[in-house]
């Protein structure tokens, strides 16, 4: 390898705490010029962070950065690392919606101003579509909000690549090919390596492995805020680099928490047929955790809601066969109740069960508060403190335990493990596992593949209709993802279903 | 199936419609053409009204107005909300009465004052990261004590130079329709073609967009806040020129009616997204609601509500076409 002048990026001892978690320990990263480097890991396992550390949004806690040879650690930030030419293209995307195509170049370039400026960034996001998105079909003066999701990406991936007074030297690309479809993910993946030819270095972050593999030229790959392990893609296998991230032992962990598939003798609790069709239902019995898997939007929050509304008379197509509680990964806005103490978060649901005479007996509230501490294992000394003095994993187990304690037989739980660290998170698995086990109903949508393990079986969701139906026992992430973009194995269980609808 | 998935293009909803609609031409359009509507009615109501001194008596007091709406539309562009626009302009007059034609030094320096302060609203909501409607709401109570405190009783005088001015007769076109065209055109190019107006209509979709790409927000919403309070300073003005007198008071009608001028010209309240020239016309429609009654012999009394249903009947069409949308 070459000597450190020779690199593009060199991050040394990165460190970044938040709070009691521990993002970043101490991360040693080089980039080439040219180089097309891919960095793999668990959702957690602190890639996000160290990109937001490489493009300026995050300071690190200690740990050096230069660029091109120079030392940069002070003063580093978001400026400071557009003028050096290091971009990013965002997961969560970061264009704005009421602006049209040109005018979000704009915002990226600071120095595209002065007289004729939209000529210029209209020419400029053209040349850069037409280069990597040949026969891409949106317009520069299109508005953005008007735009899909993937041809959104598209912009914003091409906005990335357009150059005004300051270079382009390190594109970093987080899930770029999650929401564009398999044409222009390739196209993609094709322009980066016409890209690294011309001196650009590019970072991808991907979940996608024969994508890393085929198209990158080293991989790095994270674990618990560490790297852990620097390997040419060239010398490495699909199944060598899920043994790096970790996986193995996870899904060995997970399968033995339940020895068989759910009994079919255990009674039918949901039975509901998407808004759009489609020939497979989704059916989950009492004793089950069922997982709703596909890209984000897709339908499964729908069928969540429909499952919601059924007992209530809801809408024909779904029959639910029980109490429902719906337990949101959205904490601040549909979640907690911010103003108040723990144990009033956990005894809100069943309130008419606490009151004595019309009135609620303070008593039974706190010893309830307290029993659920214990049982969901709440980090906190007394129940009686804010909910917010809780970290973000803590509120959810609160919020779990809500869902838990009022009793009902159906726990809707959507996307539950949003910002909820390793640890706990693997803690509520546990616990949904034991409420399953006692009989209740779990139906989980998650958009992180890892989770689906812990189910019993999964639903795969496309354009609002269900793609494939995988049990525990055959799932893999290649599986899941391919049947998120509406591509099934023909060899899958539900061929004959298919052949019923053609 | 393999062919489906593969022109699929992972985009699941619009891909049906490749060309993108023009949203925002639309957004102008139909405001300009219920204007147009209203002013026809008013012609053949009054035929008297299509003359020049028929104009400018109609349209009189719509300077005030287009002035606030365009103050009003700078702190929507922010996804913020103004409650003391009103206020402030009544504290403008007041200023003004009182000051601007015996100690012009003085009453320049408190106008100055005033611009700052609102501009340093704006540096406070974003600083604190307050709603603006609290801030602003509170705010209105300090403008309008600040002015009874400076004019307790309605009184002082418009300088002569301000009464000549907003009494000028242009040729051929009454000077509130020359002001309205001017005000358009600077507003329009000052949020939609400028370069920095990009930034500050982005600050109000996606600030952590903006941000990223290395704005300062701080910057940005004190701007839009500054421009607010010196397009408030202009409606304060030239308020005192048409009255030719000062009222603590005067200004309170205008924080609602710029709200409304904003949104019926084809602003929202959230997203960032406005529109300068639907703005002035949405002035004009506010305006002209009261004139079209009263020559419809609807008695005045009924302005105020036909008001507020239009920007309730804005608000729920425009509800109802995204519904289907």
């Amino acid at each position: 390898m070459s000597g450190a002048t020779d690199s593009l990026v060199v991050l040394g001892g990165i460190a970044k705490q938040f709070g009691a978690v521990r993002a970043l320990a101490g991360v040693d990263l080089t980039i080439l010029p040219g180089e097309v480097l891919a960095v793999v890991g668990h959702n957690g396992a602190g890639k996000s962070t160290l990109m937001q550390v490489l493009i300026g949004t995050l300071a690190p806690d200690t740990g050096s950065i230069a660029v091109a040879g120079r030392d940069e650690t002070a003063g580093y930030d978001v400026r400071r690392a557009h003028a050096l030419g290091i971009r990013c293209v965002f997961q969560e995307l970061s264009l704005c919606p009421n602006l049209r195509v040109f005018e979000n170049v704009r915002i990226l370039h600071h120095g595209l101003m002065g007289f004729g400026w939209p000529r210029r960034a209209r020419r400029l996001v053209r040349a850069a579509l037409d280069e990597i998105f040949p026969g891409h079909g949106i317009d520069a003066d299109a508005v953005v909000g008007d735009l899909s999701i993937g041809q959104r990406q598209m912009v914003e991936i091409a906005r990335a690549f357009t150059v005004t007074d300051q270079p382009v030297r390190l594109v970093i690309l987080d899930e770029p090919t999650s929401s564009l479809g398999a044409r222009a993910a390739e196209q993609l993946l094709r322009f980066t390596r016409r890209a690294a030819g011309r001196g650009i270095s590019c970072i991808f972050i991907s979940h996608r492995l024969r994508e890393v593999l085929e198209h990158t030229d080293r991989v790095v790959v994270m674990r618990d805020g560490q790297v852990v392990a620097r390997d040419r893609a060239a010398d490495l296998t699909e199944a060598l680099l899920v043994e790096r991230m970790g996986v193995m032992a996870d899904a060995a962990h997970a399968a033995s928490t339940r020895a068989n598939g759910a009994g079919a003798d255990l009674p039918v609790r949901v039975d509901i047929q998407p808004t759009a069709g489609g020939t497979i239902r989704l059916i989950a019995r009492a004793g089950e955790v069922v997982g709703l898997a596909g890209l984000d939007g897709h339908g499964q929050r729908d069928t969540l809601l429909q499952a919601f509304a059924a007992p209530r008379g809801g809408g024909p197509g779904a029959r639910v066969d029980g109490s429902v509680a719906y337990v949101s990964g959205d904490r601040p806005r549909e979640g907690v109740f911010p103003l108040w103490s723990i144990g009033r978060n956990v005894t809100i649901g069943l309130l008419r069960r606490l009151s004595r005479g019309g009135f609620l007996s303070p008593q039974a509230e706190s010893a309830t508060a307290d029993e659920w501490r214990l049982r969901v294992k709440v980090r906190t000394p007394d129940m009686n403190n804010p909910i917010l003095s809780l970290s973000g994993g803590n509120q959810q187990k609160v919020l779990i335990a809500r869902a838990f304690a009022c009793g009902a037989d159906i726990l809707l739980l959507d996307d539950p493990m949003r910002g909820v660290d390793v640890g706990t998170k693997q803690e509520l698995f546990e616990d949904i596992r034991a409420e399953a086990d006692a009989g209740k109903c779990v139906l989980l949508y998650t958009t992180e593949t890892q989770e689906l393990q812990h189910c019993d079986r999964v639903y795969v969701f496309y354009r609002g209709a269900i793609t494939e139906e995988i049990a525990r026992a055959a799932l893999t992430e290649d599986r899941v993802l391919r049947a998120s973009f509406g591509q099934t194995d023909d060899t899958g269980q539900h061929s004959g279903g298919r052949a019923d609808a053609a | 199936m393999q062919r489906e998935v593969a022109s699929a293009g992972g985009a699941p909803a619009s891909d049906a419609d490749p060309v993108p609609r023009r949203r925002f031409s639309g957004r102008v359009l139909l405001p300009a053409a219920a204007l147009a509507v209203m002013l026809a009615a008013i012609f053949v109501l009054q035929p008297r009204a299509m003359s020049y001194n028929g104009m400018r008596l109609l349209l009189g007091f719509s300077l005030p107005l287009m002035f606030a709406a365009m103050a009003q539309m700078c702190v929507i562009a922010a996804s913020d909300i103004d409650l003391g626009l009103g206020t402030y302009i009544g504290l403008v007059n007041s200023l003004s009465a009182l000051l601007l034609a015996d100690r012009p030094l003085l009453g320049v320096l408190s106008l100055v004052g005033c611009v700052l302060a609102y501009a340093g609203m704006g540096a406070f909501i974003e600083a604190r990261r307050l709603p603006s409607i609290v801030v602003t709401l509170g705010a209105s109570f300090v403008w309008l004590g600040l002015a009874l405190l400076v004019l307790p009783t309605p009184g002082g005088a418009s300088p002569a130079w301000l009464s000549a001015l907003v009494r000028l007769k242009p040729p051929l076109v009454p000077l509130s329709i020359v002001v309205a065209v001017l005000l358009a055109l600077v507003g329009h190019w000052l949020f939609m073609r400028s370069s920095y107006g990009v930034v500050l209509r982005g600050i109000g979709s996606t600030p952590q967009a903006v941000r990223r790409a290395g704005w300062s927000l701080l910057t940005a919403r004190t701007v839009l806040y500054g421009l607010a309070g010196v397009f408030g300073l202009i409606a304060g003005l030239v308020l005192t020129g048409l009255n030719t007198t000062g009222d603590a008071n005067f200004g309170a009608p205008y924080t609602l009616l710029s709200i409304s001028a904003v949104i019926v010209g084809g602003g929202e309240f959230f997203g960032g997204i406005v529109a300068p020239v639907g703005a002035v016309i949405g002035a004009f429609i506010m305006l002209l609601t009261g004139s079209l009654l009263s020559f419809m012999d609807v008695s005045t009394d009924w302005q105020l509500s036909v008001q507020g249903a239009i920007l309730i009947l804005v608000l729920g069409t425009r509800a109802f076409r995204r519904r289907r949308a």
